[in-house]
């Protein structure tokens, strides 16, 4: 399985470009790369999938904004997961830092967005009250956090590895250890959630959830590699995990159905 | 061979699965962890127009309503203006209103509620205006993919009739889908939504 390719490979993607928000409509999502409402391997999918087509709407004022957040909206541990929740120590747990670009498809870093990621701990037990799973709780961590990009798209964080755990679905049914992300965008059609999962973890091939997505590259992707260049000597191995959001046109011409 | 256009492709969507309230809605999942929190109350004392109350539930295929969903929803403000720089139409912003919050269910019932003031006419770019309404997304166990959907108000008759959306929905019996009930409570608004993922009342969901 290859991991997530590195999306500044591209150089095209390193081109200085000032930042100008495009305000026109996103670009068609193209859902073959999504898993399918209705997914039968995962099971809960089956009562909780629309049966009917979508409705295409192009984009309207309505899907073109969305909520705009700050650095007001956060506090100074918000994207520390390690100290964030400490009460008497460290959580326990392999030590790491992921960081990586939120982009749209154009390559460009989307700037000042929120990302929101939330994980179980190092024995794979969320601090969750209707979660049972019978591994302990770590008392120093909370398991959740946030961050906005910066001005380039990039957001960095610092947590414990989570581990896997088992869940009804099969009677054997394990998760792979995955951070879930949430990301806002500039507009309201791209907001997204996702998983993260790690290079090299033997229960991606395997998981009904991760394997909802048809298609085997777009399932890649959501796999971060071990970025060793990143790690902190002594203190902190590293993953990446670039995220691309829709992209969105420039307004040249403003659309007139009914003619000039 | 022409020349390669290098999009790059969406990162695809996973479920939030059932502890999505960790990351978004910590309280319900049991903790306390940030020094600010979202949450389903939209308005501050400051906040222009008619405080209404948005009160409903996510019910699926077999009836039951869903305890483990989270609704964001995203509107404009009393004046059918968004909180946004791309929303470049006449209406005053109003900056005790960001226009966006989120609720998870309640664990037993499954009832989800907002705070939110009304909003206006919408005007589009192309000068249509568009009948008040609130923008939803979904996301839950067992929903892969975050959906959207919109709610529209009861006592717009006039306005719903000549929306540019509701008219897209065919056939036309499943406009209703989309439009809260309002009633009174203690002298305050509330309207009431039903969300359904599947059956013959299957809400219309937009591909956006």
């Amino acid at each position: 399985m290859n991991a997530q390719a590195p999306a500044l490979g591209d150089p095209r993607l390193n081109r200085p470009e000032p930042f100008t928000p495009r305000d026109g409509g996103f670009f068609q999502r193209d859902r073959t790369i999504h898993p399918p409402a209705y997914a039968p391997g995962y099971k809960s999918s089956v009562l909780r999938s629309p049966r009917q087509a979508l409705l295409s709407l192009e984009s309207s004022v309505s899907e073109i904004t969305g909520p705009v957040f700050g650095q007001n909206d956060l506090g100074p541990l918000d994207n520390d997961l390690i100290r964030n929740y400490a009460k008497d120590g460290d959580p326990v747990g392999e030590r790491i830092i992921v960081h990586g670009r939120v982009l749209d498809e154009t390559g460009r870093g989307v700037p000042n967005t929120l990302v929101e990621f939330w994980q179980a701990n190092a024995g794979g037990r969320y601090r969750h009250k209707k979660d049972t799973y019978l591994a302990p709780i770590d008392p120093n961590f909370g398991g959740c956090g946030r961050a906005l990009t910066d001005d380039t798209g990039y957001y960095y964080f610092r947590t414990v590895k989570p581990g896997p755990y088992p869940w009804r679905n099969f009677v054997n049914s394990w998760r792979p250890a995955h951070i879930h992300f949430s990301v806002f965008g500039s507009g309201l059609a791209q907001r997204l959630i996702t998983q993260m999962y790690f290079e090299g973890d033997p229960l991606i091939p395997v998981c009904p959830i991760l394997t909802t997505i048809p298609d085997k590259d777009a399932l890649d992707r959501l796999v971060a590699p071990l970025d060793l260049n990143a790690s902190t000597p002594f203190d902190s191995l590293a993953y990446r995990f670039d995220i691309v959001l829709r992209g969105q046109r420039s307004t040249y011409f403003e659309n007139r159905p009914e003619g000039n | 061979m022409p020349q390669p256009l290098n999009y790059l492709k969406e990162t695809a969507s996973q479920t939030a699965g059932p502890y999505v309230h960790i990351g978004l809605i910590p309280a319900m999942a049991g903790f306390d962890i940030f020094e600010k929190n979202f949450s389903n109350m939209l308005v501050t004392p400051n906040t222009q127009g008619e405080r209404i109350t948005l009160e409903g539930k996510v019910i699926d295929g077999s009836g039951t309503p869903l305890r483990d969903v989270l609704l964001e929803i995203w509107q404009a403000n009393a004046a059918g203006r968004y909180n946004h720089p791309a929303d470049r139409s006449a209406g005053a912003l109003d900056e005790d209103f960001r226009g966006w919050g989120r609720g998870g269910s309640d664990f037993e019932s499954g009832l989800i509620t907002f705070e939110t003031i009304k909003p206006g006419v919408i005007v589009d770019r192309t000068g249509r205006k568009c009948a008040p309404h609130v923008n939803i997304w979904i996301v839950a166990r067992g929903i892969n993919i975050g959906l959207n959907t919109r709610l529209y108000f009861s006592d717009e008759e006039g306005a719903n009739a000549a929306d540019p959306v509701l008219n897209l929905v065919e056939p036309p019996v499943r406009r209703k889908t989309l439009i809260a009930t309002r009633s009174e409570r203690a002298g305050k608004a509330v309207y009431s939504f039903a969300i359904n993922l599947q059956g013959p009342d299957e809400t219309v969901f937009f591909d956006v």
